[in-house]
């Protein structure tokens, strides 16, 4: 079992610490992956015998199931670990439930975990290559590669365009990736929600802070939804579910106002009536949808990128192509 | 210094890919159920070619498909992944006779993995390899049925081809390092 280092370094952590070739690669990659999923035959054996953990230490449908089918779409084999049911409750460490799983040789971890950082400190501890699918408030990386291929989808570029994220910035994870994602390849980020839930120092990461939610439909070719995460919310943040959504709701009403017909994303799960009206998630201008069938295949490139090896010899392979 | 033999001119290539769909024709008996797929990149350009060579000859347009071996590799831990994966999109394959169509035959480990990816689309009634040099060398029980040229080389030559629509000229070269 060795650890290779490839295109994207050993391990997908977050989008700030790829370049932004890296986060074009990867997207570049994902393209020929879509169509593998609208084959008859759903799979093909780029990673076969390939041994993958997806250890979910929090509650996910989308992003957990997105990655299996990316998994096994690429004939990997497969085992899912989550909290529930496992040696954690019995008070095990992250570290040791890794070097357990690393000791029946595994090739990768893809981590969801609670604390911020979880995936770094993973990846520094044990041999396989670990792929964070979200670690408290720090990133969200394949949810932003997805954000950013369904934009570059659906407007053909990235630079220049002007991405509104708005919501409840301060708890989400998805935000700081799509930011560190977005400006690396020359978009415009602005970032609109109630003080309490914006972070302090935001613009410190070269986004445009937008008070009202008008501003932002004002502002923006699209508007990235973020779910309202009451489950990490302790009291006090906003007044009411009702009050949010009078003043920050994206509604039909408010978007007939703006100067062009805004893109919607929502990372999911949605909070219908809170953060987006049901008109809205489900218009004629959401790429909700969308961004889910996006998801497989960016995961896929991913998986596919990270399970190489070094690029060198990616190159070098590339001159005295074989037949 | 490598040194640059060239094999094939543009004159020569043409004369070749004429008779190759000339012997696809006879060899399939006509042209009902033929189905041609070039392998990314410049076998694509060929069978494009050999689409329209056979239509001129026999009048009739055979479909043509594309296919990227790129994820049916069997050397991705080895040599890592390629830079980018191109397009696969393929017609019905099911009960046709499908020639695959590529530049260069070597080890033969590409159309190994063509065969594989193939079976995934479909059940052909039967499978042709045409290939427009076969430079020997092969690492797997694999041969071509179709041959434009034949070139006798050793390990660590190179041959390049070059198409028109990609390179700007048609040519098939050799090189081999001094």
């Amino acid at each position: 079992m060795t650890t290779a280092v490839t295109a994207l370094g050993k391990d997908l952590v977050g989008l700030e610490a790829l370049s932004r070739e890296q986060i074009q690669l990867i997207l570049d990659t994902a393209e020929p992956f879509k169509e593998v999923s609208e084959r008859p035959i759903k799979k093909v054996p780029a990673l076969r015998g390939k041994t993958i953990v997806n250890l979910f230490f929090e509650a996910s449908t989308r992003t957990r199931i997105s990655f299996e089918f990316a998994e096994k779409r690429l004939s990997a084999d497969t085992v899912n670990v989550g909290s529930q049911g496992s040696s954690v409750q019995k008070g095990e460490t992250l570290v040791d439930t890794a070097k357990n799983l690393e000791a029946m040789r595994i090739d990768m971890v893809v981590i969801r975990h609670g604390s911020s950082g979880a995936a770094q400190f993973l990846g520094s501890r044990i041999r396989s290559n670990v792929i964070n699918a979200g670690d408290g408030t720090h990133e969200h990386p394949t949810q932003g590669l997805l954000d950013i291929l369904t934009l570059r989808d659906r407007f053909g570029r990235l630079e220049g365009l002007k991405v509104a994220i708005c919501g409840d910035v301060l708890h989400s994870r998805v935000a700081r990736s799509d930011i560190w994602g977005l400006t690396k390849l020359g978009a415009e980020v602005g970032v609109c929600g109630p003080a309490t839930l914006l972070p302090r120092n935001i613009q410190d990461l070269g986004v445009t802070i937008l008070p009202r939610i008008e501003d932002a439909i004002q502002w923006a070719d699209a508007l990235n939804v973020l779910r309202l995460q009451l489950e990490r919310m302790q009291a006090g943040f906003i007044p009411s579910l009702r009050e949010y959504n009078r003043v920050f709701g994206v509604t039909t009403e408010r978007l007939a106002k703006a100067p062009k017909d805004l893109v919607i994303l929502h990372p999911g799960p949605m909070n219908r009536g809170v953060e987006i009206d049901s008109d809205v998630a489900d218009g004629p201008f959401s790429v909700i949808l969308p961004q889910v069938t996006n998801g497989i295949a960016v995961r896929m490139a991913v998986l596919y990128l990270l399970a190489g090896g070094s690029p060198d010899w990616a190159q070098a392979a590339g001159k005295g192509e074989e037949h | 210094m490598p040194t640059r033999t060239q094999l094939l001119d543009d004159r020569a290539i043409g004369r070749a890919l004429a008779r190759m769909a000339s012997e696809i024709v006879e060899r399939c008996g006509g042209t009902s159920d033929v189905v041609l797929v070039g392998i990314q990149r410049r076998g694509v350009e060929l069978a494009g070619r050999l689409q329209r060579l056979i239509e001129q000859a026999e009048g009739a347009k055979v479909p043509v498909g594309k296919l990227d071996i790129t994820l049916y590799r069997d050397d991705l831990q080895t040599v890592g992944p390629r830079p980018v994966v191109g397009e696969t999109s393929l017609p019905d394959l099911d009960e046709r006779t499908v020639v695959i169509v590529d530049d260069v035959l070597y080890t033969g480990r590409t159309v190994r993995a063509a065969l594989d990816e193939c079976a995934d689309f479909g059940r052909p009634r039967r499978i042709l390899l045409c290939v427009l040099v076969d430079r020997g060398g092969r690492e797997l029980p694999i041969q071509a049925d179709i041959v434009g040229s034949r070139a006798a080389t050793v390990p660590g030559d190179r041959v390049d081809v070059f198409v028109s629509e990609l390179d700007g000229r048609d040519a098939v070269e050799l090189v081999r390092s001094a």
